[in-house]
């Protein structure tokens, strides 16, 4: 009898991510808000105090600066800490020691020490929750030196990249995204990866439109590509993955192929991580190659809305993205030339 | 503490002539805290420091060609040029690192007492920082942070009474801040910052309880910056008229009061004393010498530092 496959949802195999590292690494804990809380950061942390102690998993006072700080400095200690901030609103608290501090402090003190940490961060926005619940502000990160940001659009790679991150010699932002939280696959067994070597892979590949997304935004671009398809268009899609430090080249060399760019980003549109993709892009890639202008689809350039009708148009969609890239393979005369 | 008085007015010198540019901020007048303190510093324990450290960094055992080289920005440096006089590192003799945003390292040392609770092997972590940092969220988080998880750190405060320009009368509703341990339930106390022997006496009382499991304390120790916020001027760079409170604070001079009270009491003569002074002006000016020599750091520092790329071993 044939077993059917066992899979599992994102939050869950962040989950296994921790019980991974906490089980075969006694340097890593985890400190931050909520972590004893049933209910607070979904399923991704449930019971793991119970499984490791709560001197491994500590929930904190009221505190984003001082416990990313205590983090940082047990980091410099020979620990590994993951700081967990249920929104990344919140963590907006602490960006003096994740800025300043944490991506500073090898460079600064002259490559001698390392600073371990992993800051991770939910992504958890929509829902009427309005302007101060619904940032994820990965293009500020993303341009900070120093600071590996990482974000994950599939189950494995949530696990996966969690568990690089924490065994990263650098400070890493992780952030995990609760629209992704129903997404469901088979595992892989798990596999320790050094994070500096991983970056931007192609989910699916074809020559007319090259779609480029992270986080939520790449879930989004499988899926329109499976949509365009369904049209006669193919497209490469690439999931960044790894933001910073961001490698481009991938995304050149799918750009010489197809001559088409669609960079899609969950965050705002000005100087974001959508207008720093086709940038890298276009510095690189020869412009007579180019079939169409490249094109991105982001936030507009507005805090969220509360409003349902409102927050419908704010955030990019299937349906707005597959316009877009009929758009762009029907706009051939658009070109540089 | 003569030698950190000579390496600072070595300093001093250099900032005034052009020589070093980078901002130093100097703890002249203020050397007793970091020399009281640092006695009970052992093997194991971390020190984090502020924008004022010098005197931290050569009481702890720093070298002065390191601190020297540092501030010129040379690859031999300390911080390996990559710092100067504000970012400071020395972990072989327990400095974890100091850096200038106000408050900054107090959580950090938090953490660093907390991984030393972990390890259970009595280390504790030292926090120092100035009066303007008791005004930061950072501090207010710490100490709750640090007392809830019983984490080994002491909180120094060496209170200056200035913050840059700012006297603490004009910032604070007090000008002593321990109200702030007794918040926190941190239990805390006081000391003559200018008193080499007061400090050790609240240090070791401090250091033992923590060492015991106690948890944080806090100490404040009342002292007085000689020169100005950042670079040698005395206190004509912001225009602050303190010039009676310093000619008073200038009598209760750390050096001189430790060196009448051994006179007094036998163990240490003027000669002996003049050749503690003559010996550091020998090191301080060999080791400027040295420094100025030396090279800066390769240009592809820039990028090779920022990253490690590395990776924990599996154990």
């Amino acid at each position: 009898m044939k077993q059917a496959p066992v899979t599992t949802g994102y939050g869950a195999a962040i989950r296994d991510g921790f019980e991974y590292l906490l089980a075969s690494h006694p340097s890593v804990f985890t400190i931050g808000q909520g972590l004893w809380s049933p209910w607070y950061v979904g399923n991704s942390m449930t019971d793991l105090d119970s499984q490791f102690g709560r001197e491994r998993v500590i929930d904190t006072p009221v505190s984003e600066l001082g416990c990313t700080g205590a983090a940082l400095g047990a980091a410099l200690c020979g620990y590994r800490p993951i700081v967990i901030h249920p929104r990344v609103d919140f963590m907006l608290l602490a960006v003096d020691q994740i800025v300043t501090q944490a991506a500073k402090w090898r460079s600064m003190f002259g490559g001698q020490v390392s600073a371990p940490i992993t800051i991770r961060a939910i992504i958890n926005r929509g829902g009427e929750q309005g302007a101060q619940h619904s940032q994820s502000l990965q293009s500020w990160f993303a341009h900070i030196p120093g600071l590996r940001v990482v974000m994950p659009s599939t189950p494995t790679d949530a696990r996966d990249l969690l568990i690089a991150s924490v065994l990263s010699d650098d400070p890493v932002l992780y952030l995990d995204d609760r629209w992704l939280y129903g997404l469901e696959e088979e595992l892989p067994p798990i596999e320790e990866r050094n994070l500096a070597s991983e970056g931007p892979r192609l989910t699916r590949s074809g020559q007319d439109l090259t779609l480029v997304g992270c986080s939520y935004s790449a879930h989004l671009c499988r899926e329109a590509a499976a949509r365009l398809s369904a049209n006669g268009i193919e497209c490469d899609v690439i999931d960044i993955r790894v933001l910073n430090p961001l490698d481009a080249t991938l995304m050149i060399k799918s750009v010489r192929k197809t001559g088409r760019v669609l960079a899609v980003d969950g965050d705002w549109r000005s100087c974001g991580m959508a207008a720093e993709v086709i940038a890298s892009i276009v510095e690189a890639v020869d412009p007579r190659l180019m079939r169409a202008s490249p094109r991105r689809v982001t936030l507009p350039d507005a805090p969220a809305p509360t409003s349902n009708p409102l927050e419908r148009s704010y955030y990019p969609t299937v349906d707005y993205i597959v316009q877009r890239g009929l758009a762009l393979v029907g706009a051939q005369q658009e070109t540089f030339e | 503490m003569i030698l950190i008085r000579v390496v600072e007015e070595k300093i001093g010198d250099m900032v005034s002539q052009g020589v070093v540019k980078c901002p130093c901020h100097l703890a002249i007048g203020q050397e007793a805290p970091a020399v009281g303190v640092a006695g009970f510093v052992r093997q194991g324990d971390r020190v984090f420091g502020a924008h004022r450290s010098h005197g931290h960094y050569l009481a702890l055992g720093g070298s002065p060609h390191g601190l020297l080289a540092e501030v010129q920005g040379k690859d031999t440096g300390v911080s390996r040029g990559m710092g100067g006089s504000m970012h400071l590192i020395d972990i072989p003799n327990g400095l974890f690192g100091t850096v200038p945003i106000v408050g900054a390292t107090i959580p950090i040392a938090v953490g660093a007492g907390l991984a030393a609770k972990m390890d259970g092997r009595g280390e504790m972590a030292v926090s120092f920082f100035g009066d303007g940092a008791t005004e930061e969220g950072a501090f207010h988080e710490s100490m709750n942070l640090a007392a809830v998880l019983k984490a080994p750190v002491l909180f120094v405060c060496e209170n200056n009474f200035f913050s840059s320009h700012l006297h603490i009368n004009l910032r604070q509703p007090d000008s002593s801040v321990c109200r702030y341990a007794e918040a926190h339930r941190v239990a805390w106390a006081r000391a003559d910052g200018n008193d080499l022997v007061a400090v050790r006496a609240v240090t070791k009382e401090a250091v033992d309880a923590i060492r015991a499991g106690e948890g944080p304390r806090f100490l404040e120790l009342v002292t007085y910056r000689w020169r100005g916020h950042v670079g040698h001027r005395e206190d004509e760079d912001v225009g602050v008229k303190r010039k009676d409170d310093l000619t008073r604070w200038k009598l209760r001079d750390p050096i001189s009061r430790l060196a009448v009270a051994l006179d007094k009491l036998g163990t240490l003569n003027r000669q002996q004393l003049k050749s503690y002074w003559t010996d550091a002006h020998a090191v301080v000016e060999e080791a400027w010498a040295t420094a100025t020599h030396d090279g800066y750091p390769p240009a592809k520092a820039l990028l090779t530092r920022v990253y490690s790329g590395t990776m924990a071993q599996k154990r």
